[in-house]
């Protein structure tokens, strides 16, 4: 019997309370949110931080600890194979077959889905087009460069017109022009159809350029949640400015937090700094006048506007680079722990 | 049961391909099946005796005659004389000889007395084969000596008369069932276990479980790709094999009907078991390790190179339990003695519950989730 889940009609994913553990490791905890149809909704979060083990609860390969989630108005416990129906899912790692060509790969998932005869040949066409793929149609799957093959998940993940995509990390490992490309076919996959699309990464640019809305995970669990324009409005300070002296300032950071126009000052090391202020320009001029009064040269001086990165910072206390040791999963990989 | 076919195309579309699964298969079965049926099929032959004639009386010259015949026709030994007796056993120590006889002093007087003299023969026992034709030569050989040269008027002596109900099987015929369920079992080791491993390793089991293919069509699906797999290289050794080692009417369609519902069925039992094995196994390295144990185990005992009747009680136990020895003997029978399907019911029956036992097992083991 088909579990049928009551949701709102903009609904498209509804996550309540959901966990999951591997033994001793709490790997996603007790984690809701809403995604709306339409929507591009990035999970931004270091590895290890419970995205990968999140976006496969959700797409039915992971049973969850605890909580659930509906998924396109169904039960991902209960309605399982109703989920996979209606969802597209490109995984993290390449899940085509090298030794199939590109054409075979997407006619066979096609039969998966239960895509057969005339239907088959013309979806695998049609998407072999949309990807730019279609002069590789017979080459092998292992024969194409990281960005191709990329391009060839995604036609695979949406063979059967899916209502849901889900991207898990679709750049990683992917050079510059191949992560453009991948972005401009996702952009694409929404502006065209209006499908929901659901991505993780740890790529601050890519959730800012990409996504509606941005949940910023750590440790397994969201810290924030909100559009990227409204994360970063909301860390004190507009814009950062980095400063490095030579020699070192007498009384360190002190020294810069009392300036009028610092919010707050941070010690990066090296006699480098990093200073938020709602006023950029000014504050600049403040640390050029402070560095003449101490006579300390300035070996360098920048000054950006808050990034999601400055977001990420602001609400974990650690960069995106720099995953504390207590929650990098030990043993994980025995227990099958895909954080 | 569509989305099952889907895995099937997958699995044949990379086996048209790339036919190295069918190739290695078949190259083991049958190096085999030449190479053991040829060297162990013979008679033994050219076996150097060294003669040590201590004698010298008539006597000793009728014996020193007919192992001379036996050099020269049967060719079992070839005799080489030694005068000194010491040197002939380092002769035979070293490896030069396989065996020694020594004719002793006083052979020819003791045996005109009566007196019952002892030829000795010493053999080479590291060799037990050759020891052994060695001695049963010499036994016939002593025996002929011992007839009396006119033969009664009446034989009181009963005769035994040995008919063999098939034509002449040499060891070539009869490795060849062996060899049909080897190459069914390595395509289920490399097919089976190995790929579907690799395949698991590589990811791409996920791609499949995003889907909405159920449970049971994935186990059907890996299992039916690899029971044809299993198949083909089965048919392709029994056929080549049945040429190779001439098996006699062979290509009666009724036999070759029942020889491929055995292939068949053995497929189904030994992809079953390896799935059933490999259901919750996720390392590659691990099918390649237990390769070598699991052929041990189920080849050797299963009376495809020498008889259960020959094993030890525990050894038979094993065989009983090994579905090979159900294969085997089904193959044996239709092969070698063209008896038909009713010969091998036990057999079937054998074959059919090992692979309800371990598909079932498979299928409670086996996780439609990671």
């Amino acid at each position: 019997m088909e579990a049928q889940i009551q949701t709102a009609d903009s609904v498209a994913i509804s996550v309540q309370g959901i966990s999951k553990r591997f033994g001793a490791l709490l790997a996603v905890d007790n984690v809701s949110f809403t995604v709306a149809k339409g929507e591009i909704f990035g999970l931004l979060g270091p590895n290890g931080a419970g995205k990968s083990t999140l976006i496969r609860m959700l797409t039915t390969l992971v049973p969850p600890t605890g909580g659930t989630a509906v998924v396109a108005g169904h039960d991902i416990i209960h309605d399982a194979n109703a989920v996979r129906e209606r969802i597209g899912v490109i995984p993290q790692n390449m899940t085509s077959d090298p030794e199939l060509t590109c054409a075979e790969n997407i006619g066979i998932h096609a039969r998966l889905y239960g895509i057969t005869g005339a239907e088959r040949r013309r979806r695998t066409a049609e998407l072999l087009e949309a990807v730019g793929l279609t002069d590789r149609a017979n080459a092998l799957a292992s024969t194409l460069s990281g960005g191709m093959r990329r391009r060839l998940e995604i036609a695979r993940g949406m063979v059967h017109n899916p209502q849901i995509l889900f991207l898990d990390e679709p750049t990683t490992g992917l050079d510059p022009a191949s992560r453009i490309s991948v972005w401009e076919m996702i952009t694409h996959l929404r502006s065209e159809q209006g499908r929901t699309l659901f991505l993780t990464t740890h790529y601050m640019d890519e959730a800012d350029r990409l996504c509606d809305r941005v949940a910023i995970v750590d440790r397994g669990r969201i810290v924030a949640m909100d559009t990227p324009v409204a994360l970063k409005s909301s860390v004190p300070g507009a814009s950062r400015i980095e400063v490095q002296f030579e020699p070192d300032l007498p009384h360190g950071a002190s020294d810069l937090e009392k300036l009028p126009a610092a919010q707050s000052v941070r010690a990066l090391g090296s006699a480098t700094y990093r200073i938020s202020s709602d006023r950029g320009p000014a504050s600049a001029i403040e640390i050029v006048e402070l560095a003449r009064g101490l006579k300390l040269e300035l070996k360098s001086l920048s000054v950006l506007s808050t990034s999601l990165d400055d977001v990420f910072l602001h609400y974990t206390g650690h960069g995106l680079t720099e995953m504390p040791e207590a929650a990098v999963p030990s043993g994980a990989g025995k227990k099958g722990a895909t954080r | 049961m569509k989305r099952a076919l889907a895995l099937v195309e997958r699995d044949m579309r990379k086996f048209r391909r790339s036919p190295a699964l069918l190739v290695s298969s078949m190259v083991l079965p049958l190096l085999q099946l030449i190479i053991l049926g040829n060297a162990f099929g013979g008679n033994i032959k050219n076996v150097i005796l060294g003669v040590v004639n201590l004698d010298h009386g008539p006597e000793s010259v009728t014996v020193m005659e007919r192992v001379r015949a036996v050099g020269a026709n049967a060719r079992t030994f070839l005799p080489t004389d030694y005068t000194d007796q010491g040197a002939a056993l380092t002769d035979l120590r070293k490896g030069a000889l396989g065996g020694v006889l020594i004719i002793p002093q006083h052979y020819s007087r003791d045996l005109l007395e009566q007196h019952q003299p002892h030829l000795a023969l010493i053999t080479d026992n590291t060799d037990r084969s050759v020891a052994g034709a060695v001695g049963e030569q010499m036994s016939t050989l002593v025996a002929s000596i011992n007839a009396p040269q006119v033969p009664p008027r009446e034989a009181p002596q009963a005769a035994l008369d040995v008919v063999e109900v098939y034509p002449y099987i040499d060891y070539m015929k009869y490795l060849l069932p062996g060899s049909v369920s080897l190459a069914i079992f390595v395509t289920a080791m490399i097919g089976g276990g190995m790929l579907f491993i690799d395949d698991k390793s590589r990811g791409l089991h996920e791609g499949y479980m995003v889907t909405p293919i159920t449970k049971w069509e994935l186990i059907l699906g890996f299992n039916l790709s690899g029971v044809i797999k299993a198949m083909l290289a089965g048919e392709t050794v029994l056929v080549l094999g049945a040429v190779v080692a001439g098996i006699p009417n062979f290509f009666q369609p009724v036999r070759v009907l029942e020889l491929t519902l055995m292939v068949g069925l053995t497929s189904v039992a030994l992809i079953g078991m390896m799935f059933f094995i490999m259901a919750r196994i996720s390392d590659p390295l691990v099918p390649r390790a237990i390769f070598g144990v699991l052929n041990t185990l189920l080849f050797f005992p299963s009376g495809a190179v020498y008889p259960i009747a020959g094993f030890p009680r525990w050894l038979r136990w094993l065989s009983a339990a090994d579905p090979f020895t159900y294969a085997v003997h089904a193959f044996r029978s239709l092969l070698l003695k063209d008896i038909g399907i009713s010969a091998v019911t036990n057999d079937i029956f054998a074959l059919t519950l090992t692979s309800v036992i371990v598909l079932s097992g498979a299928t409670l083991l086996f996780r439609r989730t990671l």
